[in-house]
């Protein structure tokens, strides 16, 4: 599969995350976004660059639970929460906010 | 309700086991290695009471320093220091190992508990389960 951006071809797998990570930018999180019918926010972008930083530091998109308690660490407890991520990813933060960011599917998600 | 209410919930309150991880392989060359530890990091889910074990060449799993652009493979030891994130917190080494190899535990990427051949044997008699890669 693939998505058209600005007239560039972008590889991804069947269910639309980014086969190579290196093909990401912000136009391409905020197309992806288009398509779940999504306008990407501050409050967005800031759950995207986290992923990006934790994935840069440790090679793996996180589970939710570990998304949710890191965000709370970094943003506090009115952000490290489901409802408030939920809320922002309705698709379910870690899967739909890792695609956004161009990471591979969390390991575990199915 | 919280994610741990949700977690408790969906094991039904049920019983927590002893699960041991041991890792004998070197991290390349084979999937041994990065499979365990994706098994690891999805078992993490069902709150279990996990350890790791790093024998033979699987104490290269640890290593600092690994580079691996000549074999056109992801580094994923970072990885490693991300399972504190995930509740798993306890990881032998054994001794015997790390000496043959000339290495020691500050030559590995994560704090971890350095055991002798009888403690090890110790480790494994008191799991409820133990799977080997």
């Amino acid at each position: 599969m693939s998505i058209e951006i600005n007239g560039q071809t972008i590889e991804t797998d069947e269910e639309g995350y980014l086969t190579n990570l290196g093909d990401w930018n912000e136009d391409i999180a905020k197309v992806l976004a288009e398509q779940d019918e999504l306008e990407l926010t501050s409050n967005h972008w800031e759950v995207i660059n986290f992923l990006r930083e934790y994935y840069d530091e440790y090679q793996i998109a996180p589970a939710v639970r570990v998304l949710t308690k890191a965000i709370g660490k970094k943003l506090g407890p009115d952000k490290g929460n489901s409802k408030y991520l939920y809320d922002l990813f309705p698709y379910g933060p870690a899967k739909q906010a890792c695609r956004f960011a161009g990471l591979p599917k969390p390991t575990g998600c199915v | 309700m919280s994610d741990e209410d949700m977690m408790d919930d969906e094991a039904g309150g049920g019983v927590v086991k002893k699960f041991l991880y041991v890792n004998r392989k070197a991290p390349y060359g084979t999937i041994y290695a990065l499979e365990s530890l994706e098994v690891v990091l999805i078992g993490a889910a069902f709150d279990q009471d996990v350890s790791l074990a790093f024998i033979d060449d699987g104490v290269y799993q640890l290593t600092k320093g690994q580079q691996t652009d000549g074999i056109g493979m992801k580094n994923f030891s970072p990885t490693y220091r991300a399972l504190e994130m995930y509740d798993v917190e306890k990881l032998y080494v054994d001794q015997d190992s790390l000496t043959a190899r000339g290495l020691n535990a500050e030559d590995l990427i994560v704090p971890v508990e350095v055991l002798n051949t009888t403690q090890m044997a110790e480790l494994m008699e008191t799991q409820d389960v133990v799977f080997s890669f």
